[in-house]
């Protein structure tokens, strides 16, 4: 297939991928912000939201306060931010239209109806947190739809796998995010000292990776930081945890690898990350320094998103 | 002007044949329920993403084209005179083109002044001496077509570059037969869904030699920008083949190859939507960022076939057109079928001082003008205007030609006050392959939705209608 065509279709599913993990972010926070004090201490969330998202220094050169007015705006509607909600969609239907031809019309439609209910119905933002819940909903449910119809309608060929690799390499780097934020809650077990102030910010980390009722059928446990870390990086069950993106993108390059009759870097570099995966435990992490491992996968992630570009789309 | 000639109600108000049974279903059928089909085609149409943009409007950059529920008939008759006449006029263009670019004998038998020709900007030297595979130039011509009476159908443009509006035909017809399966099965209407299957076989036998039994065949857009880019999508994908932009394309060794996850792969004919200037800046314009470095050079040693060919202006130029009657007699020797609207040639001083003392009642248009800008309708203009013009027309008189304002027919049409004429055109689609000349049967019928408007381009707020042939 075109380079372009495969380029395209790996940064729409990017940025579909973007749009609901920022729509989970903010749903999260508010949650947790309208805890009382008491509960969560004197944390900025919202600051950590932009953290998470990648966007602080930005948003700084507009805003003086990280409030939540200010940083759903900036997360959700602001034309500013090149990866707010509302550009992630304005790109993927850019990106769409110009591989109208590789998308399945369900997927198309997806996007399209998508673009014209944003600049139909949310060309003003939301003015309550009642729409403002709509609308995260509606971006949530916009993504699933995209990943279901990708799922149920394109063939299974290279331009399905194209797409499968900018899925997985922004959820992997999402994921990677929250945990290079919020990397201080999450301590082994013979450290555990966190009081009920953590308790709430735990239960957030998972909300923004929709695994806070996975956390419970996989562990039976109440929640324990070390676990929460675990279910997020090594448990390959989990959708969203570093482990099961990198078995998806080591299995979607292979299947390129074999269609082509070729394999190269970004297959080694992507099995290369995934046997370090298979092979640790969070008691080795955790001794190594929970965050510099993390630091390590967000950038052994970024490079395999270069690898890959260049030998297949430039 | 005389009162235009209604393709349903005819000139004694008499129910024409070929839309009897629209009119009874008209008749039972209750007008909301047309508005209600009516907003359920724009849904749809948004849905899908029928959208053009328009130039220079920033504001909506994205337009739908107003799409008119009613049907526009033809019968199975006036068809197939319209399609011998189609036919014959495009193996004239091809036949003019080769000789122009060959051995001009149509310019030493006096039949068209030189300079018309050579100091054209529509021609192109480069095209000189050059074969192209089976001598076909115009693979795709979009012919416009209108009448004046039940009897006489006019051409009114010959489109030979890069003709759009084939997706319209094609899409309109969809939502047609989802929107009234009943009506449809009432008639019987021509199919339209084989054109892209024809359009494929069509370029795939103009493949050079040097292509591999099964060709390469791509389709060239400028890119999501342009305003037909839905129509480039929309036809690459039914024709299955590789919708590419200029930076898709690389040439090595006079060969054309497009940029893939698995490396280069070589293409065979380029389905080109791209016009002439845009298309290899080392020959054209050198400030493209369209095109492809090198892809003239690879036209020429014969390695790709692009569709159109290079050079097919110089027969939709409207000052070439008012010879078109001559054209088609010197090289077929018949006489034309279609006739051409009279045309006044602004170059020629005799037919300069008739415009100047008629401008109230004439179309005045740009000689390289298209998509209706840049013309003068005299009878709906201003005085203000009308002096404008003459001036331009005095300063740069070969630019322009001018053409009587023609009642173009009528068909009904769904308006604010409920169903009412509105004026028409038709843009049938011709196809050249290797060994036959072939049209679809239909077309793409414009509607000029304001009332008395004669202008049918979407970019002057006209619309589209389904075509109905029938086959009889």
């Amino acid at each position: 297939m075109l380079s372009r065509t495969a380029e395209n279709l790996y940064w729409l599913a990017r940025y579909v991928e973007r749009a609901e993990y920022l729509a989970r972010t903010i749903e999260a926070t508010l949650r947790v912000t309208a805890l009382p004090n008491t509960y969560i201490g004197q944390t900025n969330e919202w600051d950590s939201a932009l953290l998470t998202a990648g966007v602080s220094a930005a948003f700084y050169e507009i805003y003086e306060e990280a409030n939540e007015t200010n940083v759903v705006e900036y997360l959700s509607f602001s034309t500013a931010n090149p990866s707010s909600i509302r550009n992630c969609i304005e790109a993927a239907r850019l990106n769409s239209r110009s591989v109208r031809t590789a998308l399945t019309g369900e997927m198309w439609d997806t996007i399209n109806s998508a673009w014209l209910e944003l600049q139909s119905a949310w060309s003003g933002g939301a003015k309550t947190r009642e729409q403002l819940a709509n609308f995260l909903r509606f971006v949530q449910e916009t993504s699933l739809r995209f990943d279901g119809s990708a799922y149920r309608t394109m063939l299974r060929n290279d331009a399905y796998w194209f797409s499968r690799l900018g899925l997985h390499l922004e959820r992997a780097d999402n994921t990677a995010r929250i945990l290079d934020v919020k990397y201080h809650l999450l301590l082994p077990e013979d450290e555990h000292v966190g009081g009920p102030l953590d308790y709430y910010q735990w239960t957030s980390i998972l909300r923004s990776v929709s695994a806070l009722t996975a956390y419970h059928w996989v562990y039976r446990e109440t929640l324990k930081p070390w676990l929460i870390a675990d279910l997020l990086i090594l448990n390959d069950t989990l959708p969203r945890s570093l482990a099961s993106c990198y078995g998806n993108l080591v299995r979607n390059l292979d299947q390129i690898g074999v269609s082509y009759g070729r394999q190269g870097a970004a297959q080694r570099h992507a099995r290369g990350v995934r046997n370090r995966l298979e092979h640790s435990n969070m008691q080795d992490i955790f001794q190594h320094g929970l965050h510099e491992f993390i630091q390590e996968f967000i950038a052994d992630n970024s490079r395999l998103g270069d690898i890959i570009a260049k030998q297949y789309l430039i | 002007m005389a009162v235009a000639f209604d393709e349903m109600n005819g000139p004694q108000g008499e129910l024409r044949p070929a839309y009897e049974e629209l009119s009874r279903w008209l008749k039972e059928t209750p007008p909301d329920a047309l508005e209600h089909r009516r907003q359920e085609a724009e849904l749809l149409f948004r849905r899908i993403g029928i959208t053009f943009a328009v130039y220079g409007d920033s504001e909506s950059t994205e337009r739908l084209i107003p799409f008119d529920v009613i049907p526009r008939i033809i019968s199975g008759k006036e068809w197939t005179l319209l399609e011998k006449g189609l036919k014959q006029r495009t193996r004239a263009i091809n036949m003019f083109l080769k000789d122009i670019y060959h051995g001009r004998e149509i310019l030493r038998a006096g039949l068209i002044p030189d300079d018309l020709i050579f100091q054209n900007p529509v021609f192109r030297p480069e095209m000189n001496g050059q074969d192209v595979p089976h001598d076909v130039y115009v693979h795709i011509a979009g012919i416009d077509i209108v009448r004046t009476n039940p009897d006489e159908f006019f051409v009114l443009e010959d489109n030979a570059r890069t003709p759009s509006g084939v997706s319209y035909m094609l899409e309109n017809r969809e939502i047609m037969m989802r929107l009234f399966p009943d009506l449809f099965a009432r008639h019987r209407v021509a199919p339209v869904e084989k054109y892209p299957d024809e359009l494929l076989s069509c370029l795939r036998s103009v493949a050079p030699r040097s292509a591999s039994t099964e060709p390469t065949v791509a389709l060239m857009t400028p890119g999501v920008y342009n305003s037909a880019y839905y129509e480039h999508s929309f036809l690459a994908d039914k024709l299955g083949v590789e919708l590419v932009e200029g930076r898709d394309l690389v040439v090595k060794n006079d060969e054309v190859f497009m940029r893939t996850t698995e490396g280069l792969k070589r293409v065979d004919v380029i389905y080109r939507r791209v016009d002439d200037d845009f298309l290899d800046p080392l020959t054209f314009r050198p400030d493209s960022a369209l095109g492809v470095p090198g892809l003239m050079s690879a036209y020429m040693a014969g390695n790709v076939t692009l569709a159109n060919a290079v050079g097919t202006g110089i027969a939709d130029d409207k000052a070439i057109y008012s010879y078109m009657p001559e054209v088609v007699k010197f090289y077929l020797g018949e006489e034309p079928i279609l006739k051409n609207v009279p045309t006044w040639r602004c170059r020629e001083p005799g037919d300069l001082a008739y415009v100047l003392d008629h401008l109230s009642e004439l179309v005045v248009k740009e000689v390289h003008g298209s998509g209706g800008y840049g013309m003068l309708i005299g009878p709906a203009a201003t005085k203000a205007t009308i002096e404008a013009f003459r001036d331009k027309l005095k300063r740069e008189p070969e630019g322009f030609i001018a053409q009587p304002t023609l009642a173009l027919s009528t068909c009904p049409t769904c308006t604010e006050s409920g169903l009412a004429p509105r004026h028409v055109d038709l843009r049938p689609f011709v196809l050249t392959g290797s060994k036959n000349v072939s049209i679809v049967a239909g077309g793409l019928t414009r509607v000029a939705l304001k009332e008395g408007s004669l202008v049918v381009n979407s970019s002057q707020g006209g619309g589209t209608k389904d075509t109905w042939i029938l086959d009889e």
